[in-house]
């Protein structure tokens, strides 16, 4: 129609006639489209869903290819990149290994502190653990502190969770302690719940030994044990392990003890610093525990007779 | 050869290509999907216009300013509904009218054959068309829009570059004389 209209154009015109045409049409499109303020949503439905099947085959294509290149031909620089992130993986792991100690270590000097500033009156000094026993058959560990910071022998050693063992040597900068696990070893104790006294010795093994505790008593599997005071060592009601196992005996029961220290991990402790009986106070006391404040009178000793190890 | 002198009308005819069947569709499609799906994956190939090129070529190649026109509004209209709202339907089509209408008239008239010529005249139409839309933009869309930037310099020159090989592939199209 538009052709048919342009018959009595000259034919050089024509196409000059049509450009205005179209170009004239345009505008109006554009006029209408911002005049109603459409955007000439159908033809843009048509052309996006024609074109939109290749764009997708386009992309699934191209990300085919990509990663064929990526993960098989442009491998130039992952052996050198893999090394180096080997590298620093290695230095991340000996840093996070570093750090954890750390925090480890700020952790346990923290429950130091706050037992250190509970008892802040008794006289006591804090020590590192150096060292252990050289042979298997004893149990001592070596601490760097000696005779200048006011260690003697016979000391008591403690942490914050119970009694470690006592100072067998001194000397100027360094001091010896024998575990309570040595054989050698013993501390006076008593039962909270029964108020039963008798000593804990260790066997050389992780476990302690009660002795002397007559089958007729009874005691409870799970019972604390602490300090009796009666070794003039160590101060009373501090703990001295759990009762892990009961047997009868003759004519004692055989009684095993789980330290309240961890012995085997020890890195600070504290050294008591007189040997005059002491008062220790505890920040809380521990659930089921039926302990009485430092001070109160003790329960009867239910064997007078039975020795204990200084 | 591409000219020859026609003693009837005592002027240079210039020969008229034609293309297999189908070309010409298969060419503009495929186009318009490069135009939309390169940029999302090689962000500098926004500089290319593609669409553009086509309009170009079969413009200089079929030289007839009719095919021409309807052809460049046809592959500006569909630019414009590929461009997304904020291009209006008619912004390209106006351009790409006139530079088909430009290149067919042009084509008819001039050995368009030599690749120095079509890096030439495709720089020319390059700078047009982008004209022509800051000329629509601000006149119809009252859109600010800048005549010239170093921009559109360097994209004129990248795409007279690659029309350069594009459209010999394109002569690949075409139907033996």
């Amino acid at each position: 129609m538009l052709l048919d209209s342009m018959a009595g154009i000259p034919s050089r015109h024509r196409s000059l006639f049509l450009l205005g045409g179209v170009v004239l049409l345009q505008v109006l499109l554009l006029a209408v489209q911002i005049k109603r303020d459409s955007q000439g949503r159908l033809i843009r439905v048509w052309t996006v869903g024609a074109v939109s099947p290749f764009e997708r085959a386009g992309a699934h294509g191209i990300s085919h290819v990509r990663d064929t290149w990526n993960h098989y031909f442009a491998l130039q620089n992952t052996s050198r990149d893999n090394e180096q992130l080997k590298r620093e993986n290695d230095s991340l792991k000996l840093q996070i290994t570093q750090l954890q100690s750390k925090a480890a270590e700020a952790d346990r000097l923290a429950v130091l502190l706050k037992f250190r500033q509970t008892n802040v009156d008794v006289p006591m000094v804090s020590a590192r653990v150096i060292g252990g026993s050289a042979d298997s058959a004893s149990q001592t560990i070596y601490l760097d502190r000696g005779s200048r910071d006011g260690i003697r022998q016979n000391m008591g050693v403690i942490t914050p969770d119970g009694v470690v063992g006592k100072v067998i040597e001194s000397y100027r900068d360094t001091s010896q302690v024998l575990l309570l696990t040595d054989k050698d070893s013993g501390v006076g104790a008593m039962l909270v719940d029964s108020r039963i006294q008798s000593p804990v010795g260790g066997t050389g093994e992780p476990l302690l030994v009660m002795k002397y505790i007559p089958n007729d008593d009874d005691v409870n599997s799970g019972e604390r044990v602490v300090t009796s005071g009666m070794d003039r060592i160590f101060p009373r009601d501090l703990p001295v392990g759990t009762i892990a196992e009961i047997k009868p005996g003759n004519p004692f029961k055989q009684i095993r003890v789980r330290p309240a220290a961890n012995l085997e991990r020890l890195e600070e402790v504290f050294v008591l610093l007189t040997m005059k009986p002491l008062e220790l106070k505890r920040d809380s006391p521990a659930p089921n525990s039926t302990t009485p404040s430092a001070g109160a009178p003790s329960a009867s000793v239910s064997s007078p007779g039975a020795p204990e190890k200084p | 050869m591409n000219q020859a002198f026609d003693l009837r009308s005592g002027e240079l005819h210039i020969e008229v290509h034609k293309f297999r069947a189908g070309a010409i569709v298969f060419a503009v499609a495929f186009a318009l999907v490069l135009q939309a799906f390169l940029p999302v994956y090689f962000p500098k190939a926004a500089t290319l216009d593609l669409p553009l090129l086509i309009t170009i070529y079969f413009g200089l190649s079929r030289r007839n300013p009719s095919t021409g026109l309807l052809l460049g509004m046809v592959v500006g209209i569909l630019q414009d509904s590929l461009s997304g709202p904020t291009v209006p339907l008619g912004l390209y089509g106006i351009a790409k009218t006139v530079i088909g209408y430009l290149a067919s008239s042009i084509g008819a008239r001039l050995d368009t054959e030599h690749p120095a010529a079509r890096f030439a005249l495709t720089i020319g139409f390059y700078v047009v068309h982008q004209g022509l839309i800051a000329i629509t933009q601000r006149l119809l869309l009252s859109q600010p829009e800048r005549w010239f930037t170093l921009h559109l310099g360097t994209a004129a020159l990248v795409n007279a570059l690659v029309a350069v090989f594009l459209f010999m592939f394109l002569d690949r199209l075409r139907k033996p004389s």
